[in-house]
């Protein structure tokens, strides 16, 4: 079956340049077309920081380089990163073009690696697939041409963990994610990698990969292959949590499963989950008064249009925490055939009392078909992205930005993971709904 | 020579079509006099930051005509760009009170083995189950690098689908790596417009079209004092006011960097004239402006009468801010047109140009008259801008630049470039309303705008302090020009 895409939600393979921007100090460098990296940065890039968008070394190829190669023009461009741009780590990512023409990038990288450059390469043709899957890609050829060249002490570190969860500016709330996910980590005492953003320590972090004691990986599939890859290479054992925990009985479930893999004393354990656990619901339980009282009308089902991992962490919470029960769920991240058993069985088993329904669509803009289709009556909930804005206004609904591309939202660090991320969400749902009243 | 074809598919690149370059490094008065003997050459540079590409410059017209959609046939990442412009879109309409309606763009997702088998069938498929859904007025493809070089005949299918859905279905060619001037993109969609959609002239219309992005509607009341009635094309226009622009009486250029090309083609296949003085930015430029298009309109006493009373209006109003703003210097970085608009600004408001960086150069417009040559015109009216370089959206060249001169402001007309005024402190802001400082009220505008820029002074010292330049201090200190080969004149700095 032929597939058409309509209102897009991730992008091609080169949207990797952004796992790129989002490690500190290191800067992509693309042989590519002159547009691609301002198509990119206008779906997944909210912000430049240090290096991204315009600042990004490109040989812009050209119809010369079409019909005679762009090679030279590749070497030009590395040369002038280097004396130009002031970064720890250059990572040569090819658009569609290069990839069609043939370049050989691995020929002109291997020329800086050999002079002991700090310079990888990852072969991303915009065609070849897609971010999700290309993310794995380019932390994979980290690993294998940098770190493992560069890390002298490759012993384990007990209580040292790599931490893979979603996919920076994919996922619009990644840097907020992230800082929960190693706070609450160190919380229960590990050493945490979370190798992007302010947060992390940079590419020396990144030279610290090899001695975890244990990977975790926080998505449904993507990132998968990461960590198998470092259960080959360096023998490092992994957890999979196929979704983003939200909340109180996710986060402390993934704390109490963490700890035993972990072999962390429970006592350390319990004790940071119970004082976290205190925090959390005295505010659930301040904010059950309005949720019980407020006979405006709140919205009691929602669908959402989101990945994988956000979707299932996101139902599981608003429907067992909030009590708002999920209609149709669409996951739009192209999920591959061979996970999606998996996430359907966690939506079969949503609660104890109730399964989901769970569609795999990559043509988001017929989801709003199926939706109108539902013949709604009572006010719902939209999790989804910008493009669900006027459907929304269309179905009286309130909507939740959680996906690319976010446009009416400016993110910071606004996470939804963990207790914290928990609480967020419950503020901005509500600050929605109680928006219309304005 | 430049003659528009409109047997032709495709339109030539501005580079093949006008000698367009996005090299050059010297005094603008040096790059007029290239431009006028031929003498213009581009150079390359051996190092580069990422552009843009005419597939977004062609979107940012097509997607915006209400009751059209867009086909681009392309990997999924092409598409990147599609919420932008429905976000312009949304703004747009709100600001129009026009219907709300979301735009519909679908993108063909070309996967590795369309590069291998080719994906002209994919294409048809999407356009037989876009008709189905959305049933649009009018369907435009817009191609891909990856389309063009696996050789899809874009043209065939759409000439195809045309007969057989018995409505405009419009191939329009802006493939990234053809072009290193993404206004092609603009181009490759009027090109489109006018072979597809436009219709030749039932009869004459008091309509005058204004070639434009998103502006305000400035120019109702002027033509309405002349008996002519605004036409604002192509954002927010619809498939049937388009197919009747052959009919007005003029064609108004807000920036002949858009339009150069829409504006030539409706006079020489439809003569509708167009008003060819550069656009009216600055009270001389706006004279000239404004007598040229009452010689078009034959309105010359009514503009002369124009002329005289908005003189007296705002004259003693911009020598108060001459007052104020004596001694301050500026930047600016804007495309081609517009940047010569803004020299002309500043330079009116007494302001010093210490210099400009421009995203590319023409150096002659599609109606290859010399009159509309708006960087002569800045440079005869104003004066020569000594450090003039041309440089397209280069942010290392920019940055190395603005850290020798530090000017008090800078000005943008680009995202994406702004932030680098600000982490070296020095208050900018970005101008992509080429309406605001257009006419005698434009000019006030802008003193006003500037006024408030430089007013963000603490935010922008504070700014600079927090700020990480991802420059090495060697580069810092390099001619910034030291990568655009040994060209014209690169030894300014």
């Amino acid at each position: 079956m032929l597939k058409i895409i309509e209102q897009p939600r991730y992008t091609c393979a080169l949207g990797v340049q952004q796992t790129v921007v989002a490690i500190e100090r290191a800067i992509p460098i693309l042989h590519s077309g002159p547009g691609c990296c301002s198509k990119i940065t206008g779906i997944i890039g909210q912000g430049d920081g240090y290096s991204g968008g315009n600042s990004i070394p490109c040989s812009n190829i050209s119809e010369s380089e079409v019909i005679y190669g762009g090679e030279e023009k590749l070497r030009g461009v590395i040369n002038g990163s280097f004396e130009v741009m002031d970064a720890d780590l250059f990572v040569v990512l090819t658009g569609c073009t290069a990839d069609i023409v043939g370049d050989d990038v691995k020929r002109v990288t291997g020329e800086y690696q050999e002079q002991g450059k700090p310079i990888v390469f990852v072969e991303t043709g915009g065609f070849k697939s897609n971010n999700y899957v290309s993310h794995e890609a380019v932390v994979k050829a980290i690993i294998d041409q940098y770190v493992e060249k560069y890390a002298d002490d490759k012993s384990i570190i007990k209580g040292l963990v790599n931490v893979f969860a979603t996919l920076p500016y994919q996922d619009p709330f990644w840097n907020g994610n992230l800082e929960e996910i190693k706070r609450v980590l160190e919380g229960i005492g590990l050493k945490v990698n979370v190798l992007f953003g302010p947060g992390s320590g940079g590419v020396s972090e990144w030279l610290t990969v090899p001695k975890a004691q244990f990977n975790i990986v926080l998505s449904a599939w993507a990132g998968l292959g990461i960590v198998k890859h470092l259960e080959d290479k360096y023998g490092t054992p992994y957890l999979h949590i196929p979704y983003l925990p939200v909340g109180g009985t996710e986060t402390s479930k993934f704390l109490r499963l963490v700890g035993k893999i972990g072999e962390i004393d429970p006592g350390i354990t319990e004790d940071f989950i119970q004082s976290e656990e205190k925090k959390f619901y005295a505010h659930i339980e301040r904010m059950a008064d309005f949720l019980l009282e407020f006979k405006y009308g709140l919205p009691r089902k929602f669908y959402s249009i989101l990945d994988a991992s956000y979707s299932i962490g996101i139902s599981k919470y608003l429907l067992n925490e909030l009590g708002i029960i999920p209609a149709k769920q669409f996951i739009i991240d192209n999920t591959p055939e061979e996970y999606q058993a998996l996430i359907k069985e966690e939506f079969r088993q949503i609660s104890e009392y109730r399964s989901a329904d769970v569609f795999f669509e990559i043509n988001a803009g017929a989801v709003h078909e199926q939706i109108r289709q539902d013949n709604i009556k009572n006010r719902v909930l939209i999790l989804g992205s910008c493009w669900e804005s006027n459907l929304a206004k269309e179905l009286k609904a309130d909507l939740l930005i959680l996906s690319v591309p976010v446009t009416f939202r400016l993110v910071l660090d606004c996470g939804y993971f963990g207790y914290k991320g928990g609480l967020r969400i419950i503020e901005d749902i509500y600050d929605r709904v109680l928006e219309t009243y304005r | 020579m430049s003659k528009i074809n409109l047997s032709e598919p495709e339109v030539e690149t501005r580079e093949k079509r006008l000698g367009s370059i996005t090299g050059f490094t010297g005094t603008a008065s040096q790059l007029v006099h290239c431009s006028r003997n031929k003498g213009l050459e581009d150079i390359p540079r051996s190092f580069s930051q990422c552009m843009g590409c005419s597939s977004s410059t062609a979107l940012c017209q097509l997607s915006l005509i209400q009751d059209a959609v867009v086909i681009n046939h392309a990997p999924v990442g092409c598409s990147g760009d599609f919420a932008k412009f429905d976000f312009l879109n949304i703004v747009g309409q709100i600001e129009r009170n026009l219907p709300k309606t979301q735009g519909r763009y679908f993108s063909t997702n070309l996967e590795e083995k369309d590069t291998i088998f080719g994906a002209a069938e994919k294409l048809e498929f999407a356009i037989r189950e876009v008709y189905k859904r959305v049933n649009p007025r009018a369907i435009f493809i817009t191609t891909s690098c990856v389309s063009g070089i696996i050789g899809d005949d874009v043209e065939t299918v759409a000439n195809a689908l045309t007969e057989e859905l018995k409505i405009p279905v419009a191939a329009c060619f802006c493939e990234g790596f053809k072009s290193r001037i993404w206004t092609t993109g603009f181009d490759s969609a009027f090109h489109a417009i006018v072979r597809k959609i436009v219709k030749p002239p039932q009869k004459k219309t008091n309509k005058v079209n204004i070639i434009n992005f998103f502006g305000s509607h400035i120019f109702d009341e002027l033509l309405g004092r002349l008996g002519y009635q605004a036409d604002y094309i192509v954002p927010y226009s619809t498939v049937t006011q388009l197919e009747h622009i052959s009919e007005a009486a003029a064609t108004i250029q807000i920036c002949p960097t858009l339009g150069t090309y829409l504006g030539a083609a409706l006079e020489q296949v439809y003569g509708v004239p167009e008003i060819k003085s550069p656009p009216a930015y600055g009270i001389k430029g706006t004279d000239n402006w404004m007598r040229e298009l009452g010689r078009v309109l034959h309105k010359e006493e009514e503009i002369e009468e124009i002329i005289k009373s908005e003189h007296e209006r705002v004259i003693p109003k911009i020598n108060e801010y001459r007052e104020e703003l004596k001694g301050k210097s500026a930047y600016l970085t804007a495309g081609a047109a517009h940047g010569h608009a803004i020299i002309a600004l500043l330079r009116e408001l007494g302001l010093e140009v210490k210099g400009a960086a421009i995203f590319h150069h023409d150096p002659l417009y599609d109606n290859q008259d010399p009159a509309s040559d708006a960087l002569a015109h800045a440079v005869h009216t104003y004066g020569d801008v000594k450090n003039y370089n041309v440089c397209n959206k280069q942010t290392f060249e920019l940055i190395n630049i603005l850290n020798r001169e530090k000017p008090d402001l800078m000005v943008a007309r680009h995202p994406g470039m702004v932030i680098w005024g600000a982490k070296l402190g020095i208050p900018t802001f970005l101008m992509d309303d080429e309406q605001f400082g257009f006419g005698y009220q434009g000019v006030i505008n802008y003193a006003e705008k500037i006024l408030e820029t430089l007013d963000t002074i603490e935010f922008t010292k504070n700014m600079a302090k927090h700020s990480r330049l991802p420059y090495t201090k060697w580069w810092l200190e390099q001619n910034p020009f030291m990568y655009l080969g040994g060209g014209y004149c690169a030894k300014n700095y």
